[in-house]
């Protein structure tokens, strides 16, 4: 028990939280945005992918940090575009079309890092993502260590929360997205595109995820691994469930993953001989079935989720 | 502008035209990738081809790839019929193996006839108990099966390491994560001598006629295609909606399942991590070229393990990696998507006033 208290108020478990969080959120976020738009994204594990390799890649070929962040929000864009274009104007399948993006950006990332680092034994590494050392702050008793070593992609991420929530809740922009994923023969109504704000929220949306990737090889690690993603894509599918497509829930959600899986981390020193370690690598995919299943009654969907829409047609 | 009129129900000839051009479409979008590589594209492409056809070994190598495809592709085609979104093949096969290894390392003992039908039927029993999870959750809870499975994927590969590594290794491995050796007696046999073609394929093909069978010619085939066509209208009309999810879920997750026996009791002799090259998610891409039709489920197998044979055999003679063959298997999926579009509906190149329609 003592144990247990003291892994809780070590700043250091805080920090690992919001660290091990931080590509969730973007991934939650990104994922919201294109389901608040009716768009569910099943892209994100394959995106993620692609924006891990291409930052990284960038990175290493000289483009600096922020560089081959923009990289790897184009990449994430890209196929985000890919995945729209099948889904809005065409309406076609968004789960099989989803898939397909994640086995194409997957396979395209591979094929490309492997083409351009034929014999590499171990992987090439980058200068990554060094965390911030803000005066003051970082010198801040308990906060200052949890809050703020953090690398500036963790404070862009916190950031993208608020601009989401504002985006979603205080602008006509943001009414517009719920809308098309709710009713969008209303939008239309209103003389607004369906097609032009659902496309423009995939890709948008799409362009935040890969930014989940690149914080893998750019602030996480510092190099880039064969299945490194390892179903953080899905996993943020389950959260933003979970989340009830809200920004403010969506970071709670990813900060209380964080926090449960950085706590089992340290669980496993503890008692890690007597379990195998599988079990606890087990534990995200479980807990988010499990948060799947406690929100499934009241899981709100945005209405026309999966529903594609067709102009001048009911 | 371009306007998408519905169509009537597709014919056969049409469906075959769509999945030969998405196939042709992917193979032609390769060539970007290839001449980025540095392959010279022709010569890639002959290399392929004659890495998967141009000898008898090459081709029998070839069906071999194929067996465990045609049973994820029939596990995926079978449950989207019914838009039971099975995403979970993947783990599917693995439980499938790891059951087969339990009961085929010495659980239990006898003769052949009794050996293989046991070790087949404890991998179906476990694929389809798998996938019964994220069925009853689907059907009782409204939880999205695309997710459930998914990460079920996840979950399954760690419980087979940890088996590998624990209760399950073969303590004459040398410390390396495997099984025992399955039985003799409950290896499947070979087809052909000095070949790897084992039985399974004769299994495979089995079960693409009995599914086809199933969705043709029976009530319960009859339902599913009812379910997957509109399932609020199948409920309305009478048909037990959540007892035909449940039987789609055990069917597709026990056909997945003996994707996973044939790999350990016909191919490897023993089970490790890294069993399946992605069977499961290729499935997918094998389901949708074949229109979900269980008999173009076999063709589309064929297609994709030849470019997965011919693309390792070219990676060997030009050092360009296989994952392009990855790459053109997903390329198939995104191709046979859109060429899909040339089924359900006539797409007409008209003025731009003219495509406003009637709204509302």
């Amino acid at each position: 028990m003592i144990e247990i208290l003291e892994i809780l108020i070590s700043p250091n478990f805080w920090a690992a939280a919001l660290r091990i969080a931080t590509p969730l959120i973007f991934g939650v976020i990104g994922a919201l945005i294109c389901e608040r738009a009716g768009v569910l994204n099943l892209g994100i594990e394959g995106i993620f992918t692609a924006g891990a390799m291409a930052g990284w890649m960038a990175v290493w070929l000289g483009a600096g940090l922020w560089g081959g962040v923009l990289v790897a929000a184009f990449a994430g864009a890209v196929f985000g575009l890919i995945h729209a274009i099948l889904t809005v104007p065409l309406g076609l399948s968004q789960h099989v079309s989803g898939i397909g993006v994640t086995l194409f950006a997957t396979s395209l990332s591979y094929f490309i890092y492997r083409t351009a680092l034929p014999d590499v034994s171990s992987p090439p590494r980058i200068e990554a993502f060094q965390p911030l050392d803000i005066p003051v702050l970082s010198d801040l008793p308990f906060l200052g260590p949890a809050l703020f070593q953090q690398t500036s992609l963790t404070f862009l991420a916190l950031l993208l929360v608020v601009a989401t929530g504002y985006l979603l809740y205080r602008t006509p922009l943001g009414l517009a997205i719920q809308a098309v994923g709710d009713n969008p023969s209303a939008v239309e109504s209103q003389g607004l595109s369906v097609y032009a704000i659902r496309i423009g929220a995939v890709v948008a949306g799409s362009s935040i995820m890969a930014l989940g990737g690149a914080f893998l090889t750019m602030s996480a690690f510092d190099a880039f691994f064969f299945g490194m993603v390892n179903g953080r894509g899905w996993i943020c599918i389950a959260l933003t469930v979970f989340a009830s497509w809200r920004p403010g829930k969506a970071l709670l959600g990813a900060l209380l993953f964080g926090a449960f899986d950085a706590f089992q981390v340290r669980l496993q020193t503890e008692v890690g001989s007597f379990i195998p370690g599988q079990i606890f690598l087990m534990m995200p995919y479980i807990l988010s079935i499990a948060a799947l299943i406690v929100v499934a009654r009241r899981a709100d969907y945005p209405r026309a989720l999966l529903v594609p829409y067709f102009r001048g047609q009911r | 502008m371009i306007r998408l009129e519905p169509r009537p129900p597709a014919s056969v000839s049409r469906m075959l035209a769509v999945s030969l051009a998405a196939g042709a479409a992917a193979l032609v979008l390769a060539a970007i990738p290839m001449s980025f590589a540095g392959l010279s594209v022709f010569e890639a492409y002959g290399l392929i081809v004659k890495g998967a056809f141009g000898s008898v070994f090459a081709f029998t190598e070839m069906l071999t790839r194929a067996t465990p495809l045609i049973l994820t592709g029939l596990a995926a085609a079978v449950a989207f019929r019914a838009k039971l979104w099975n995403i979970g093949a993947e783990g599917q096969l693995y439980a499938g193996a790891l059951a087969a290894v339990a009961v085929g390392t010495g659980a239990v003992s006898g003769p052949g006839y009794i050996l293989i039908p046991a070790v087949a039927l404890a991998g179906a029993l476990a694929g389809g108990l798998v996938m019964l999870g994220p069925t009853l959750l689907k059907s009782k809870l409204g939880v999205d099966e695309v997710v459930t499975t998914l990460l079920l994927n996840f979950i399954i590969l760690l419980f087979v390491q940890m088996m590998l590594e624990g209760p399950m290794q073969d303590p004459m491995g040398m410390g390396w994560p495997q099984s025992e050796p399955i039985l003799d007696e409950a290896a499947l046999p070979k087809l052909l001598e000095r070949t790897r073609i084992h039985w399974g394929l004769i299994v495979a093909l089995a079960a693409s006629l009995g599914v086809y069978f199933l969705l043709k010619r029976t009530v319960w085939g009859f339902e599913i295609r009812a379910v997957g066509e509109n399932a609020a209208a199948a409920r309305h009309a009478g048909i037990p909606v959540t007892a035909t999810f449940i039987r789609v879920g055990l069917l597709s997750g026990a056909l997945a399942g003996l994707a996973g026996v044939g790999e350990v009791a016909g191919l490897k002799g023993y089970l490790t991590a890294d069993l399946s090259p992605g069977f499961g998610y290729s499935g997918i891409v094998v389901a949708m070229l074949a229109g979900l039709s269980p008999i173009g489920v076999v063709f589309a197998a064929l297609f994709i393990a030849s470019i997965f044979v011919g693309a390792d055999s070219m990676s060997r003679a030009t050092g360009v990696s296989n994952y392009l063959a990855d790459l053109i298997v997903a390329m198939a999926l995104l191709c046979v998507l859109v060429s899909g579009l040339f089924l359900r509906f006539k797409v007409r190149f008209i003025s731009a006033p003219a495509a406003k329609g009637s709204a509302g």
